[in-house]
């Protein structure tokens, strides 16, 4: 028994459609569950008031943003190195997840910067660096989208993948060198004295739990969609050969 | 390889080479500036290191989509793949070639262009510098961009979305040379890092667009 | 050296097309490569040149030793005909280009443009490439289109002079060369997929 059998789509599609259900019933729980307590049992912060409580939405999807592109990372060096479809599809189908995690995490930090900061949009390091990864996601679905062969779409978009990240490291060094900037410090780190309080954090876990959860389902469930693509683009072709 | 690097720049040089429209563009970028932002002087010194530095490199995007475009369409590219020349070595050489038709005319017309903004005396040296160290890493990130999308029939676009993304790095730390030299600022951090993303990109890119190529030639 | 293919398949597009080719190209002999249309000699020819890699078998003695001819001839049409034909002469480490253009009845054309001249001479252009390429095996996909009849001719006679002085040739065509070959069908080796219900890693 290893990973490595998941790297057969039908073994893949089969053991992703069993768990799917599973998945989808416990990220909307957790998500619904994070939220509500979040948003109605949690007191209003003492210099913040309740515009704090985007954080349930805002900290997870930016984690959620910088996590897709490091599975795609590494689905894109499996690729490179074992060459499993799957493992392929998979990025391909992380991306357009990610990207909308990245818009969340601006959109919810441009509604929470406005009343905080005075200002919907700052070029603040962290704001920059993720509008970077946003224009890196873009690039990136854009060569899936524009290649006809998908093993030279894999190959190319996992290039891309890996020199990417190595340039997205770079911006965000470099964003931080351009300009100090207003955003807070991390919300929750292992190793720091003062974290966000208890009662906005319990909620915010399960929250983060839940996004990772359903981070999971989608990427699960677009795979599948991936793989019957190919399939079907793989039998037209055969049809074609026999022709 | 030396043959090459002379054949790309007689191509360049001959008519319909094209040597000389990025220059071209880089004057025609800096002259709509003060157009778009008004004619004062202290706007435009203040701007002029990072509008210097903009149109550079959008002058060096402009000329990235022929330069592996023609090779691919003409089958020297499939030929050169089966030359004793490794794939490596040959895109290298087409980024030199790149930065000396492109790269280097855009580093020596800018203190010119310069002038037209109003840059202060002391930050002449320094855009200079910053240009010198910086256009390199354009030219070879550029190869990787042109070596991606060589098979696509309208990869123009597509180029810019997936280079522009790659020069943020290299603009940050060169416009900042730039704005600090013009400031009277130390540079030594900026340009340091600057050399080294330069430095890096020339060593360690060429691999990558050789491997992008030989996936794009199969 | 001889070239050597082993149980080679090679894909197109991701699809096995040819599948099981063997042969052996000994110095001084050529082979004529034949078969339909779509049936995948481009593909087998560009895998031999290590342009794309087999999906399954070998290819021994190719490395470093095959000039490949391609569709295209890979000319600038702002460089005149010796500056291409210099050009690649350097790239494959010769000198030396007035053997070629005589071969192929260039020397009068020698400082034209090669973007002036005719489809038929820029072919004569890219196949005298060839001969400064110094490389033993020549792999060659159909390369006498658009040449007359005395330019075929011209083909031929240095196909021969290079298998005289050792060399060999894989040439794709459908024309009489005149030349004593064996020939190749690809047709015999014709992929057959595979069960449709065997869908693993490649989809097929």
């Amino acid at each position: 028994m290893s990973i490595w059998e998941y790297a057969n789509p039908k073994k893949f599609l089969a053991t992703t459609e069993r768990v799917m259900p599973t998945l989808w019933i416990s990220s909307a729980a957790l998500i619904s569950v994070g939220l509500v307590w979040g948003f109605f049992f949690t007191p209003d912060d003492y210099r913040q008031g309740s515009t704090v409580k985007i954080i349930f939405l805002h900290v997870p999807s930016a984690l959620m943003a910088i996590n897709a592109w490091f599975m795609m990372l590494v689905t894109s060096l499996v690729w490179v190195i074992r060459r499993h479809h799957v493992s392929a599809l998979a990025a391909r189908a992380a991306a357009p997840v990610g990207v909308v995690m990245t818009l969340i995490a601006l959109v919810t930090g441009a509604i929470w910067g406005q009343p905080m900061w005075g200002t919907w949009w700052a070029w603040d390091p962290r704001l920059t660096s993720f509008l970077v990864l946003f224009l890196f996601y873009l690039g990136y679905i854009a060569l899936w989208e524009a290649i006809d062969n998908p093993d030279t779409a894999a190959d190319l978009t996992s290039i891309l993948c890996l020199v990417g990240s190595v340039f997205a490291v770079l911006s965000r060094y470099a964003v931080n060198f351009w300009n100090q900037g207003l955003h807070q410090g991390a919300s929750l780190s292992l190793d720091k004295e003062e974290n966000v309080a208890d009662v906005f954090s319990n909620p915010l876990y399960v929250c983060m739990a839940g996004f990772v959860l359903l981070f999971i389902a989608l990427v699960f469930y677009r795979t599948g969609t991936e793989i019957r693509a190919r399939r079907i683009k793989a039998l037209i072709a055969r049809e074609r050969l026999e022709a | 390889m030396i043959a090459l690097l002379f054949r790309d720049l007689k191509l360049a040089l001959r008519a319909g080479g094209g040597f000389g429209l990025g220059l071209a563009f880089f004057l025609i970028v800096t002259v709509m500036v003060p157009f778009s932002v008004g004619p004062q002087s202290e706007l435009l010194a203040r701007i002029a290191p990072g509008v210097l530095w903009l149109g550079a490199l959008l002058a060096c995007l402009l000329s990235l989509d022929r330069l592996l475009a023609l090779d691919w369409e003409d089958g020297s590219l499939d030929l050169l793949a089966t030359a004793p020349l490794p794939l490596e070595g040959t895109v290298t050489i087409k980024a030199l070639a790149h930065w000396i038709t492109t790269g280097l005319p855009l580093v020596l017309a800018a203190p010119v262009l310069g002038v037209l903004l109003n840059l202060p005396v002391q930050g002449f040296l320094w855009l200079l510098v910053s240009l010198l160290l910086g256009t390199p890493a354009l030219s070879v990130i550029g190869t990787f961009g042109a070596a991606l999308t060589v098979g696509l029939k309208r990869g123009g676009l597509l180029l810019s979305l997936l280079v522009m993304p790659l020069y943020v790095p290299t603009l940050i730390f060169g416009a900042e040379v730039a704005r600090r030299g013009a400031e009277g600022l130390a540079v030594q951090t900026p340009l340091l890092l600057l050399a080294g993303i330069s430095a890096a990109s020339i060593a360690l890119l060429p691999f990558a667009s050789a491997a992008v190529l030989r996936v794009n030639l199969r | 050296m001889t070239l050597t293919v082993t149980d080679l398949s090679v894909a197109r597009g991701g699809l096995p097309v040819l599948e099981g080719v063997s042969f052996n190209l000994r110095p001084g002999s050529a082979l004529i490569l034949r078969g339909p249309n779509g049936i995948g000699k481009t593909t087998l020819l560009r895998t031999l040149a290590g342009l794309q890699p087999p999906l399954a078998g070998r290819v021994e003695g190719a490395e470093e030793q095959v000039a490949y001819a391609a569709h295209s001839d890979g000319l600038k049409p702002t460089l005149t005909v010796a500056e291409n034909l210099t050009f690649w002469a350097s790239v494959f480490g010769q000198n030396g280009i007035d053997a070629a253009l005589d071969a192929f009845d260039l020397q009068a054309l020698r400082d034209r443009a090669a973007g002036a001249l005719s489809a038929g001479q820029k072919r004569r252009l890219g196949l005298s490439r060839m001969l400064v390429t110094g490389r033993p095996v020549w792999i060659m996909d159909e390369p006498t289109v658009s040449l007359d009849t005395a330019a075929v001719a011209m083909f031929a006679n240095a196909v021969r002079a290079h298998l005289g002085q050792g060399g060999s040739a894989l040439i794709a065509t459908h024309i009489d060369l005149g030349l004593e070959a064996e020939v190749l069908d690809a047709g015999l080796f014709k992929a057959k997929p595979p069960a449709l219900d065997d869908f693993d890693g490649g989809f097929l």
